[in-house]
């Protein structure tokens, strides 16, 4: 079951954590790295529902979708 | 073992041509390659007279399809064909991946031990083919062939299908009670009756080439590489074949022309980088063949239309990477026999002849979509279709060299397994206070292990009978001598000793456990504690008798 509700003890780290981690990085080099960042924490969560779970809620709150 | 590639077959004139009246045969299978000739011979194994046509007289052109599976080599064992091939062939387990310049990622395809056969032999396709002829010809009072027979037409009536064939004399018809079309991808039966094999079609050529080099050093292992620095931005994939011969597979793009890059001054400088870049730039090499592909993976939406059946790539298409489409072909081929044979023999009739025949389809169409999901996954990994697809792939690759999780997510190609024909009608499901673990479930392929009859070594596959056979592990029951058309493996009774224990591993076997197997050796039914009842139930129920199909009500 994928948690929505909150779940960190620290967000506001986590958000300039993320950001400093594309400091300096081309658009591409970003690709590159949220790329790696979507492989290591798919494997950290292991359970294949609970991924398709996170997909299934990245892509809806997507606008313009076709 | 003989030159086959250089072999041509003499057309021959048969009586059937001047006959006034086509002359009617049970079976007739178009195509003699691998899944045709396998097909046959099965066939004639189980005392069905057949005949194959085919619009050549020699064997395969090149090496096409060379890596042969554990399991369509333990077919060809219950041909007579094994140990030829497995002799003349490179037996290999390891592959390797790597990106760049390094290797990521190293598997071993059969990691166990107590197996005969090896996870895979690499043999040129005209060997395997010509293995198979000899046999047909050891079965000649059955087996014809007939070279040079081009099917032309197909009529399919009520009762029987109707066949117009040329042949270098003109043409003449045929009637039979049953047709398979083994006759390849570009299928003259399928296109004669108007049907179609549908799919994708992947827009990307390869160039796929043998050359005979003497490089006793190199390891008989598969190599592919993802952007190596001798052929950047694309794939290579490397095999060791017999007589000295390797395969070399070079990702060319869509661009590529596919008549220029064919020409030897452009294959020569390819394979010299490939050699270079594995410490053996001095070795000499010709090149003996070579060719420029694309491919499509594809099916037909029925592989039964009446009294015409369809095998191999004619009812189905995939990708060359995970050596799924002869190995596949000739596991239809088998899939095929037994049901085919029962039919014809009179052993099946009706409803039953029909369950049969349909079950055939659902079951073999079922492993088509599975062969066709793993090479669809495979081919986009290595040829990626968007930006976004490349991102990922290339990320996966980057991290494979520092974590092991993403070395999983490489795919260079998922090497082909039997597929499990879960939720066929033949199966009869466990009992729910049977507890069994998954691997052998009703629908799986049995697996082999080492036996001891007597004191001479054995394997549990060539002890199976040629019809169904029911192991039981420990004393087989009294009852077990008169079930029909089966034959009983008693493992540690009376009959075979499992010496190491990997066939109580491997079946999760207790004292008087018992596993039904098919002809063509997929598990079909098991227990915990079997009674004549339930066998008997279960053996009916794998003929297509739908009338038993509940085997509560026969309990």
């Amino acid at each position: 079951m994928l948690i929505t509700t909150p779940n960190m003890a620290a967000p506001d780290d986590f958000y300039e954590a993320l950001i400093d981690a594309h400091r300096d990085l081309s658009d591409e080099q970003s690709q590159a790295l949220n790329a790696r960042l979507v492989l290591l924490l798919a494997n950290h969560i292991g359970d294949f529902a609970v991924l398709k779970e996170v997909l299934a809620a990245a892509r809806s709150t997507l606008k313009h979708q076709p | 073992m003989r030159d086959y590639q250089s072999l041509e077959f003499e057309y021959r004139a048969s009586p059937d041509q001047r006959a006034v009246e086509p002359v009617r045969h049970p079976v007739i299978v178009v195509g003699a390659g691998p899944v045709g000739l396998a097909l046959a011979v099965d066939l004639a194994q189980r005392g069905v007279r057949t005949l194959v046509l085919d619009n050549d007289h020699k064997l395969s052109t090149g090496s096409r399809a060379i890596c042969f599976a554990k399991r369509t080599l333990e077919i060809f064992d219950r041909l007579g064909c094994g140990d030829a091939m497995v002799d003349k062939g490179v037996s290999w387990s390891r592959g390797r991946v790597y990106f760049g310049a390094d290797e990521v990622y190293a598997f071993d395809l059969l990691p166990e031990a107590g197996h005969e056969r090896p996870a895979f032999i690499n043999l040129q396709q005209y060997y395997v083919e010509g293995v198979l002829a000899d046999r047909a010809a050891e079965l000649a009072d059955r087996l014809e062939i007939r070279w040079c027979n081009a099917v032309t037409g197909v009529e399919q009536r009520d009762d029987g299908v109707v066949l117009r064939v040329d042949t270098p004399d003109g043409p003449y018809a045929l009637q039979a009670d049953r047709v398979v079309a083994c006759d390849g991808s570009r299928s003259a039966v399928r296109s004669l009756l108007g049907l179609e094999s549908q799919g994708r079609v992947f827009r990307d050529r390869f160039l796929i080439a043998d050359v005979t080099m003497h490089a006793p050093g190199f390891p008989a292992e598969r190599r592919f590489w993802f952007d190596p620095p001798f052929h950047p931005g694309q794939s290579v994939l490397l095999h060791k074949q017999a007589d000295d011969q390797w395969r070399v597979d070079f990702q060319l793009g869509w661009d590529a022309d596919p008549v220029v890059e064919r020409e030897p001054e452009r294959i020569v400088p390819r394979v010299r980088a490939l050699l270079a870049s594995i410490g053996a730039g001095d070795t000499a090499f010709t090149i003996v063949w070579a060719s420029v592909y694309t491919f499509a993976c594809m099916r037909m939406a029925s592989f039964r239309h009446g009294r015409v059946l369809f095998a191999g790539d004619a009812a189905h298409g995939v990708s060359p990477f995970g050596a799924r489409g002869a190995n596949s072909g000739v596991q239809d081929a088998e899939n095929l026999a037994w049901k085919l044979a029962q039919v014809e023999r009179g052993d099946a009739q009706g409803d039953a002849a029909d369950a049969l025949l349909d079950s055939y389809a659902r079951e073999r169409e079922h492993a088509a979509d599975e062969n066709i999901l793993n090479s669809t996954r495979s081919t986009d990994f290595i040829t990626p279709k968007s930006k976004v697809s490349r991102l990922f792939r290339d990320a996966v690759l980057d991290l494979s060299r520092e974590f092991a999780f993403a070395r999983r997510l490489v795919n260079s190609g998922r090497l082909s397994v039997p597929a499990v024909l879960d939720g066929s009608s033949l199966n009869t499901p466990d009992d729910a206070r049977d507890a069994f673990d998954a691997a052998l479930r009703p629908g799986a392929a049995a697996a082999d292990a080492p036996l001891r009859r007597g004191a001479e070594r054995s394997w549990l596959l060539r002890e199976c009978g040629r019809d169904f056979t029911l192991l039981v592990f420990g004393r087989a029951p009294a009852w077990a001598q008169a079930l029909p058309r089966t034959t009983t493996l008693a493992i540690d009774g009376s009959d075979v000793i499992d010496v190491d224990g990997h066939a109580a591993v491997r079946y999760g076997a207790q004292p008087g456990t018992a596993y039904l197997l098919r002809p063509d050796q997929h598990v079909c039914a098991r227990w915990r504690t079997p009674n004549e009842a339930v066998v008997r139930a279960a053996i009916a129920r794998a003929c297509g008798h739908a009338a038993l199909r509940s085997t509560e009500a026969v309990c």
